[in-house]
C-alpha cells in the first residue's frame, strides 16, 4: 500500500523534471551572450567561416525548437552533450564533480541538523533563558550572514591566522582513498584509512559550516517554535502524568511531534543550500559542479550549464520527495 | 486517604496574581467518589494538576499540604512525586482527542503506562505487557482489542479514545483517580457509557475517584460527596444528596435552579445572573456577594471561611457563621 503509493509519487516527479529542462533550456538561450564569441575571443582572430563551422558543430545553426528537440530527446537517454569549453561529455564531468558536491551538501546537512535540533529544543524548554536568547540571536545572525562573507572570515580565522584548518579543496595531494563511492568521508572508512579520513574531515569542516549556517539558524528556529507549541499540547501534560521523567517526556513525546514541521522546512531548505553550494564551493576551491557551473555560466557553455542546472533541479526534486516520504514515518495522519 | 489543607496556587500576570485555587480544603476516603464542581474557570482543573505538582509555569503552588496516604505530596522530591503519579494516583483528562500522542500507537501508549513504573519490580516481557494491555482494553470496553492495539489515536472515536485513556490511567491499579471532566467532549449517550464504566471501576476495584466536572446534574447520579467550587474557593461540601436536597449556599441552590432535571415540576429554571469574577485581588471575603440573591450590608464588609455545620457538611457563607 505504502510502496505503491510511494512509487505513484516518484512517478509525479517527472513532468516536473521535464519542465525545468525546458525552462533551462529556453532560459540560456534567452540570455545574452554566445558560447561562440566567448571560445574565439581566447584564440583571437578568426574568420566568419570558423564561427559557422563551429556553429553548426554545435547545432547552434538549427532554429531553436529544433535545438531543443535534440536536448530533451539526448538528455531522456543520459546524453547531456558536450561542454562547448572542456570538449567532454557533461554527463562524464557531472559524474566526477558529483561526490565532491554530494560530500559537502551532506557535510552541511549533518552539521545543521546536529546543531540546530538540539538548540531548538534546549531553547524551547528553557524559554527566555540565557541559552535562549543567545542562541536565537546567533540564528538571527546566521540568517543574516551572507556565505561569502562567512566563508572568507572563517579562513581569515582558522585558516590564516589560527593555521589549524584547511582552506582548500577536498584533500592534499596523493591522500585521496580508494575510490568506492566518490565520497571521500566514507570511503576512508570503508577502506579503513584513517590518515586520509581525518584529512577529509578537516577539509571538509569549514565549508560545511559555511553552506550550513542559514539551515541550521532556520531550523534552530522552526524548531524552537514548534517544540514550545508541543510542550503546550495535552499529551505532553498526559506524558507527565504517566509519572515519565522531563527527559523522557521531551525526547519521547514532544521531539517527534516537534520533528513534523522542522522536516519539511528541511525539504524546502535544501534549495538554499543548492544555491549556497556554488559560492561555498568557489571560496574554498571545493572541486564540486558548483564550480563547474560558475565557470560554465561565465563561458556560456550552454550544454554544460544545462546538465549542471538540471542535476541541481533534481536534487531539489529529490530532496522533497525524500521529506515526503519520511513524513509518512513519523506523521501517522499523512498517507502520502 | 487524601487531605488537602489549604492548597492556594497562582498564575502570576501582569496584572497580577491570578489565585486560580485559594485555600481549597478537602478530603477523600478510600472507594469514595468525590465530586468537585464549578462553573468553568472556577479553578477545577487547576486543583487536580496541584495533586501530581504538573501546574505548569509560571503558576505555583503558594501554600498548603496535600496529604496522601499520609504523606506530604507538596514536600516530597520530584523522584518521589514521579513514583506516585500515574502509579498510585491517575488522571483522565478533559479531551481525549489531544491528550493521546497523535504519532504513537494506542496500543503502545497504553504500555507505556505500565512500563514506567516496572523499572526495577522484575521484568515483564513485551508480550506479557501487550497481554497485560489487551486485558486492560477488553476491560475498559474497546472492542476488538487485538486489531486496536496498532491503531493511531485519530482511528479511535472519541468515546473510545477516551476508554483508552481510562486504560491508561488504569494501567498501574492506581488508588485514587483524578478524573477532568471525562465526558464533556462526548456525545450525551456516550457520556453515560463513560460514567458506568467508572462507576463499575470503582465498585470493582475500589479506586477512589476525585471527579471534576461543570454539571451538577451528572455529579448528583454518579458521585458520594460533592464539593462545591466558586472563583477558586470551595462553597459547600457534603454528602451529595443531602446537599442536592436541601443546599445551604446560596450558589449551590443557584446551580440547582438552574438544572432542568433536578428541578421540582413547574418552576421556573432561573439562570444565576452575572458572570464569574475576575480571579485577580480577590480578598477573603465572600466572592459570590455581587451574584448572589441573598446578599447582606455585612457580606462586603466580612471575611468568610468555610463552617462545619455537622454531620460532615460545610459551607462558606455569612448565613451560617
Ligand atoms: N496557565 C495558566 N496561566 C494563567 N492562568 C491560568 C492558567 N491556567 C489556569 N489559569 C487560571 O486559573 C483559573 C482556573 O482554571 P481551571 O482550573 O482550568 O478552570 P476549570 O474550573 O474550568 O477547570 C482560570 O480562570 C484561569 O484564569
Ligand atoms: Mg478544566
Amino acid at each position: 500500500m505504502r510502496g505503491l503509493r510511494v512509487l505513484e509519487r516518484i512517478l509525479s516527479t517527472i513532468p516536473i523534471v521535464f519542465g525545468v529542462a525546458v525552462i533551462v533550456f529556453c532560459v540560456m538561450r534567452f540570455t545574452p551572450g554566445d558560447p561562440i564569441d566567448v571560445m574565439m575571443g581566447r584564440e583571437g582572430h578568426v574568420s566568419q567561416e570558423q564561427i559557422d563551422a563551429l556553429r553548426r558543430e554545435f547545432g547552434l545553426d538549427k532554429p531553436i525548437h529544433v535545438q531543443l528537440y535534440m536536448f530533451l530527446s539526448r538528455a531522456v537517454r543520459g546524453d547531456l552533450g558536450n561542454s562547448l569549453t572542456k570538449h567532454r561529455p557533461v554527463s562524464a564531468l557531472i559524474r566526477e564533480r558529483l561526490p565532491a558536491t554530494v560530500e559537502l551538501a551532506l557535510g552541511a546537512l549533518v552539521f545543521s541538523l546536529v546543531l540546530a535540533i538540539p538548540i531548538g529544543v534546549i531553547s524551547a524548554v528553557r524559554q527566555y533563558s540565557f541559552v535562549d536568547r543567545a542562541s536565537m540571536a546567533a540564528a538571527f545572525f546566521g540568517i543574516s550572514m551572507p556565505a561569502f562573507w562567512l566563508g572568507i572570515i572563517s579562513i581569515i580565522v582558522f585558516s590564516v591566522r589560527l593555521g589549524i584548518l584547511p582552506s582548500y579543496g577536498r584533500l592534499p595531494y596523493g591522500l585521496e582513498p580508494a575510490r568506492v563511492t566518490g565520497l571521500y568521508v566514507l570511503d576512508s572508512v570503508l577502506t579503513g584509512n584513517v590518515s586520509s579520513l581525518v584529512a577529509a574531515l578537516r577539509h571538509l569542516l569549514l565549508p560545511s559550516v559555511t553552506l550550513g549556517a542559514p539551515m541550521a539558524a532556520i531550523v534552530a528556529r522552526v524548531m524552537r517554535s514548534s517544540m514550545l507549541e508541543v510542550l503546550r499540547q495535552d499529551y505532553v501534560m498526559l506524558a507527565r502524568a504517566k509519572g515519565l521523567t522531563e527527559w523522557a517526556v521531551i525526547t519521547r513525546h514532544a521531539l517527534v511531534n516537534a520533528l513534523i514541521p522542522t522536516v519539511t522546512v528541511v525539504g524546502v531548505q535544501t534549495g538554499v543550500l543548492l544555491g549556497g553550494n556554488m559560492i561555498v564551493e568557489t571560496i574554498f576551491s571545493w572541486p564540486g559542479i558548483g564550480r563547474l557551473a560558475v565557470d560554465a555560466i561565465f563561458n556560456r557553455d550552454y550544454p554544460l550549464v544545462q546538465g549542471v542546472v538540471m542535476v541541481y533541479a533534481l536534487t531539489f526534486v529529490l530532496a522533497n520527495l525524500a521529506v515526503d516520504i519520511l513524513y509518512t514515518y513519523i506523521n501517522p495522519k499523512i498517507n502520502l | 486517604m487524601l487531605r488537602i489543607h489549604n492548597l492556594t496556587t497562582e498564575f502570576p500576570t501582569r496584572r497580577g496574581a491570578v489565585r486560580a485555587v485559594e485555600e481549597m480544603s478537602l478530603s477523600l476516603q478510600r472507594g469514595q467518589i468525590m465530586g468537585l464542581v464549578g462553573e468553568s474557570g472556577c479553578g477545577k482543573s487547576v486543583t487536580l494538576l496541584s495533586i501530581l505538582r504538573l501546574v505548569a509555569r509560571p503558576g505555583r503552588i503558594i501554600s498548603g499540604s496535600i496529604h496522601f496516604e499520609g504523606r506530604d505530596i507538596l514536600s516530597m522530591a520530584p523522584a518521589e512525586v514521579r513514583r506516585i503519579r500515574g502509579a498510585d494516583i491517575a488522571m483522565v483528562f478533559q479531551d481525549p482527542l489531544t491528550t493521546l500522542n497523535p504519532v504513537f500507537r494506542v496500543g503502545e501508549q497504553i504500555r507505556e503506562s505500565l512500563r514506567v513504573h516496572r523499572i526495577g519490580t522484575g521484568r515483564t516481557s513485551r508480550r506479557e505487557e501487550r497481554e497485560t494491555v489487551l486485558s486492560l482494553m477488553k476491560e475498559v470496553g474497546i472492542p476488538s482489542p487485538e486489531s486496536r492495539y496498532w491503531q493511531y489515536p485519530h482511528e479511535f472515536s472519541g468515546g473510545m479514545q477516551q476508554r483508552a485513556l481510562i486504560a491508561i490511567a488504569l494501567a498501574c491499579r492506581p488508588k485514587l483517580l483524578l478524573a477532568d471532566e471525562p465526558t464533556t467532549a462526548l456525545d450525551v449517550t456516550i457520556q453515560a457509557q463513560i460514567l458506568e464504566l467508572l462507576s463499575r471501576i470503582n465498585s470493582e476495584r475500589g479506586t477512589a475517584i476525585l471527579f471534576v466536572t461543570h454539571d451538577l446534574a451528572v455529579a448528583s447520579e454518579f458521585c458520594h460527596w460533592i464539593s462545591v467550587m466558586y472563583a477558586g474557593r470551595i462553597v459547600e461540601q457534603g454528602p451529595v444528596d443531602e446537599v442536592i436536597a436541601d443546599p445551604l449556599h446560596p450558589y449551590t441552590e443557584g446551580l440547582l435552579r438552574s438544572i432542568p432535571r433536578l428541578v421540582k415540576p413547574r418552576r421556573r429554571l432561573s439562570p444565576i445572573p452575572g458572570d464569574v469574577p475576575d480571579l485577580i485581588g480577590l480578598t477573603n471575603r465572600c466572592s459570590f456577594e455581587s451574584r448572589c440573591d441573598r446578599r447582606m450590608p455585612e457580606c462586603a464588609e466580612r471575611p468568610v471561611s468555610l463552617v462545619d455545620v455537622g454531620g460532615g457538611r460545610h459551607v462558606r457563607c455569612i448565613l451560617y457563621e
